[in-house]
């Protein structure tokens, strides 16, 4: 170095700190890397930091979860209890129950590690879904950002996976029927489903091998492979850069916000300690899974009130509201002496898998209606795309119908209505919620926009009336500022896109396909206002006291 | 033995070997039977008691239950309930009857101790029926672990793991059992009352029945190791938790958060 520019002598450090640091930065490049994602620019805005939330709770079910390792005995064999929980005393149990107990009543700190890591898990599901939502609703799916929201998606079915093997490790009662429902559902594939069952279980339903099995899934493959995909995932973040929401300055070529060192780093790390507080307040204060209430699994008694957690809780809700038979037809059929079990297998596999389907598919679905190509770093306000508002929001309807489901009892007994009718209602509403949910929302955002409209051209309503000259009242509108009007009026407004011949000037059906949904999606729409329009509304700069006829005719 | 062994070739031997067997497990039977059905009253009412219940079964429950406690198109035969039945119903003020519904409703009680043990002693003058279990039964110094397997194999699939009580058909529900006297439990066991079945003695013995009033009133006392339990109803009350409280206090800090930028 010193050789190969000797007007600069080498740089040597003054402390000893000092030398240490540029040692190990001479080897790693650490100031570079901290340079490069230090000016890293991130937009702030309390939507974006529910990843982080799930990144968060990801963390802490990590640590939680290996202190809960040290204890925990994951076998089935027998044994007799013999802690500290005296309406447990002498039961007979698993050892993974009775360690399980151990670890809530006999191991300092085990029963709020428990609760730490069973809430967080809840949480860490939660927050996925929120960060989900705000995703779809604000378009940050569509391009460069597709993969980024199928990895996305592997990641929240990868949580629900790590969330069921946990849920079921403790072997008791709760548990147990939960395992029964997975065997019963898999039991109803045709051909397969006993094979595999007994492949899965290592024999009959509950068997000796199935805790080892879903121990070795829930703190190895799964974790892993959810670590895999989030460092895909936060990889793709850093490649895409954040999205942002519209404002004056923003584009599709630029990133608005704070720098990642060090005010957004500070912050997100002090995010992560008022997550961990939450949750730690939320263990310490509220129990979860009552183990001991429940008892060791046994397969003859099932508990009034059985539910898995809530991120299963809808496909628990389908199969509650499944329809054993139509009149005199059953749902389960025998053919050619077989059993075939559509009563379960139905409800089972057919709403999720449509959920999961359109999920993963949604951006390449609007990609080839919109024949939109371009890069989108700029997020769409949820009003602006009434119809993939419309769309997010009856499928959330849908899965919060059979969400409600798997409470009916609960609604029952707490609300005091019959059972019956709860199941009724959430079956009609199973069908006829999401296209209610669709046709209101879409109106709801389409009324926005015309407000929107309205305040952009004549300004905000300041409840102030004057008396003109001549008699007349009318009520003063105050101008928006630039900002603020920038927001009402700078959103793409799509067009419908009719079909076009392609080379061999031949209008295929696939294209009519497109046409007609691109119809559907873009024909009701409230087009920004125009500079034009906003010049031919602000008249000569009185703003809204000579406004124009239209104006006044609003205001009163 | 000698006279026996020299009829034995009697030809009228046979029969009463016959009538001999019958008898013994007609006997037996009926022996067993009794031990569950026709257990007379262990306390003795007096004449003036029964007198007293009469005037008030008259008044207050024969508009359904008829006259004599026969029976009506509004209301079931009360011949041969028992005590038992009369202290449970009228004990936790589900009857009289409030209004016809999927179910009667517990509510405070319309009569005092006194006028319930009166309507108890008339009833059960009526026929035999099961009594008003002993003080010794209801002690709470049974066997807890035992009453815990008895109740999760028994009454969990209605009353829930944590007798946090549960949904039934048509609008019909199992009561939360918390602050449910152990006496009452007990007739509820033997008598079977609406919807719930009959737990007869040889379906569970009374030291098995006085096991699960251990248990429940052990996990009364034990409280919730954990912390609040937000009603003992297991995920769907954890999950609306999640969604409401931890969500809503995560929301409200990213919120606080980004508040002093743009």
């Amino acid at each position: 170095m010193s050789a190969a520019s000797p007007a600069e002598p080498a740089f040597v450090a003054k402390t000893k700190t000092g030398r240490f640091t540029d040692f190990v930065d001479a080897r790693v490049g650490g100031s570079g890397i901290l340079r490069e994602f230090g000016r890293k620019v991130f937009p702030d805005h309390w939507s974006f930091m529910f990843g982080e939330v799930a990144l968060y709770s990801f963390v802490i079910l990590l640590l939680s979860g290996t202190f809960l390792t040290f204890f925990f005995d994951p076998s089935m064999a027998e044994t007799h209890y013999d802690g500290s929980y005296v309406p447990l005393k002498g039961v007979e149990m698993s050892v993974a129950y009775s360690s399980s107990l151990d670890i809530s009543f006999d191991i300092r700190g085990g029963l709020f590690m428990r609760q730490v890591h069973h809430w967080a898990a809840l949480l860490f599901v939660a927050s996925i879904a929120v960060h989900m939502l705000r995703v779809f609703f604000t378009g940050a799916f569509r391009k460069p950002r597709e993969m980024n929201w199928v990895v996305g998606s592997v990641l929240l079915i990868l949580a629900m996976a790590a969330g069921f093997t946990g849920y079921s490790l403790p072997d008791d009662l709760l548990s147990g029927n939960g395992l029964r429902i997975i065997d019963g559902v898999i039991k109803s594939i045709p051909v397969v489903g006993t094979y595999i069952s007994f492949f899965l279980f290592g024999g009959e339903f509950p068997g000796t091998a199935i805790i080892s099995r879903l121990y070795m899934l829930h703190i190895l493959l799964v974790p892993a492979l959810i670590l895999l995909m989030i460092v895909l995932h936060l990889f793709m973040v850093v490649v895409h850069k954040h999205t942002q929401y519209p404002g004056p300055g923003r584009n599709d070529n630029n990133v608005v916000g704070y720098p990642l060192g060090p005010v957004y780093a500070a912050k997100a790390g002090g995010f992560f300690f008022i997550v961990f507080g939450v949750l730690a307040l939320m263990a310490g204060f509220f129990t979860i899974n009552p183990i001991w209430n429940y008892g060791p699994y046994d397969p003859s008694p099932v508990s009034a009130g059985t539910q898995p957690d809530w991120y299963i809780g809808f496909v628990d809700g389908a199969l509650r509201l499944m329809p054993g038979t139509f009149g005199d037809w059953h749902v389960e059929q025998t053919w050619l002496g077989f059993v075939f079990t559509f009563n379960v297998l139905l409800p089972a596999l057919v709403p999720a898998g449509i959920l999961f389907t359109v999920m993963f598919m949604y951006p390449w679905i609007e990609r080839w209606i919109t024949k939109d190509d371009r890069e989108h770093h700029v997020l769409d306000r949820p009003r602006n795309a009434p119809t993939r508002t419309a769309i997010g929001v009856a499928g959330f309807v849908w899965y919060c119908v059979m969400w409600a489901a798997a409470g009916s009892d609960l609604i029952a007994t707490h609300f005091h209505v019959s059972l019956n009718d709860v199941t009724y209602w959430l079956r009609a509403l199973f069908f006829v919620g999401p296209i209610i949910a669709f046709i209101v929302t879409k109106r709801v955002a389409l009324a926005l926009q015309r407000k929107d409209r309205e305040i952009a051209l004549h300004g905000r309503e300041t409840g102030r009336i004057v008396r003109l000259p001549h008699g007349e009242f009318i009520e003063v509108h105050a101008p928006l500022d630039e900002y603020k009007r920038y927001k009402l009026v700078g959103f793409e407004s799509p067009q419908v896109l009719p079909a076009v011949p392609n080379e061999h000037g031949v209008v295929t059906r696939k294209e009519k396909r497109r046409a007609f949904l691109s119809r559907w999606f873009f024909e009701d729409r409230v087009a920004p206002a125009t500079p034009a329009e906003l010049e031919a509304a602000h008249g000569h700069g009185h703003a809204a006291v000579e406004a124009p006829e239209e104006a006044k005719s609003l205001s009163h | 033995m000698k006279a026996l062994s020299q009829k034995r070739r009697h030809p009228l031997a046979v029969i009463a070997l016959l009538l001999m067997g019958l008898l013994i497990t007609g006997g037996l039977y009926a022996v067993a039977t009794t031990v569950n059905e026709a257990k007379a009253s262990t306390t003795t009412y007096s004449t003036s008691d029964v007198e007293e219940g009469g005037k008030l079964f008259a008044a207050n429950c024969a508009t359904c239950h008829g006259m004599g406690a026969s029976g009506s198109q509004d209301g079931p035969s009360l011949v041969g309930v028992g005590a038992a039945a009369v202290d449970f119903q009228v004990g936790t003020g589900r009857m009289p009857m409030q209004m016809n519904g999927p179910q009667a409703l517990k509510k405070p009680a319309q009569f005092n101790d006194e006028q319930t043990r009166e309507l108890a002693a008339y009833v059960a003058s009526l026929g035999a029926g099961p009594a008003i279990p002993d003080e010794s039964l209801l002690d709470g110094k049974g066997d807890a672990a035992k009453g815990g397997e008895l109740f999760r194999t028994n009454c969990a699939m209605c009353h829930n793991a944590a007798a946090a009580g549960g949904a039934l058909t048509r609008g019909k529900f199992a009561p939360a059992l918390a602050d449910v006297s152990g006496k009452h439990i007990y007739e509820a066991m033997v008598t079977g009352p609406q919807n719930m079945p009959v737990f007869s003695d040889s379906n569970i013995t009374p030291e098995g029945k006085r096991d699960i009033v251990t248990f429940l009133k052990q996990i009364e006392t034990t409280g919730s190791p954990g912390g609040a339990d937000l009603g003992s109803l297991g995920p769907v009350a954890e999950g609306l938790f999640v969604w409401v409280a931890g969500l809503g206090v995560i929301i409200a800090f990213t919120i606080w958060l980004t508040s002093r930028t743009s």
